[in-house]
């Protein structure tokens, strides 16, 4: 559930990123940290199907609840730190001039 | 247990490589063009390979990130030392060292095999269209 979470998000921040004309808002970091994450998880579950075998896609409710809290979890986390880099970054200088501006 | 640990690592090294060859590439770019010709680089990549790193390492360090905040969740890393559970006694330890060279290692082949596909796409991208494709960062 949490590895189906994150593809999700990562699937939508692409297709966002690819229909935004320019990345002032920084949209490709947070493409390339979800979907760095998604592989990662791609990796984990290789290796429970290898464990579980068909098992694997009939979890138990209660730990299909967990997942999936934790996967809302990961994407909100994944987009605090996107927050903080476009912030940082500020590259429509937002707050540079909001900064600077003489009262 | 701690097998993000594996493409921790690599972001670490990746991020290193990705500052020295800026930096070469910014020397390069410094020199007169003639001089680049003679030694016959004139002809590089459409996309300067420390923008192709930055992607590899925005991906380790993102990853790497949210899934130390699930080991964080279920209790495999501490706020205290020895900081992963799993480090507290022998047997787990060289349990965890094992799925460190399994699934660790997994992820990290994973994320770099798509980062070359997507690598070798953009460069063909950009040369198609003779200009520097409009990747991600």
């Amino acid at each position: 559930m949490t590895l189906l979470l994150t593809v999700l998000a990562a699937v939508y921040a692409t297709v966002w990123w690819y229909t935004r004309r320019d990345d002032t808002m920084h949209l490709g970091a947070l493409c390339l940290m979800l979907w760095g994450a998604s592989l990662m998880w791609l990796a984990d579950a290789i290796f429970e199907y290898a464990e579980l075998g068909a098992d694997y896609f009939t979890p138990a409710l209660e730990d299909m609840a967990n997942d999936a809290f934790l996967g809302l979890s990961v994407i909100a986390l994944a987009l605090v730190v996107w927050l903080v880099i476009v912030l940082v970054r500020d590259s429509r200088g937002t707050i540079r001039k909001m900064l600077t501006r003489k009262k | 247990m701690a097998c993000f640990l594996v493409p921790t690592t690599e972001a670490v090294v990746i991020t290193v490589a990705t500052h020295v060859i800026n930096n070469h590439e910014k020397k390069a770019a410094a020199r007169p063009r003639a001089e680049r010709r003679l030694e016959g680089r004139h002809n590089g990549p459409a996309i300067p390979w420390s923008r192709k790193l930055s992607w590899l390492s925005e991906m380790l360090w993102g990853g790497s990130l949210l899934l130390a905040f699930e080991h964080l969740w279920h209790g495999e890393i501490v706020p205290w030392f020895p900081f992963l559970t799993a480090a507290s006694d022998p047997a787990s330890t060289a349990e965890m060292l094992q799925e460190m060279g399994s699934v660790g290692v997994l992820m990290a082949l994973i994320v770099t095999g798509a980062w070359g596909v997507m690598t070798v796409a953009a460069e063909d991208i950009a040369r198609r269209d003779g200009e520097t494709a409009p990747a991600a960062e």
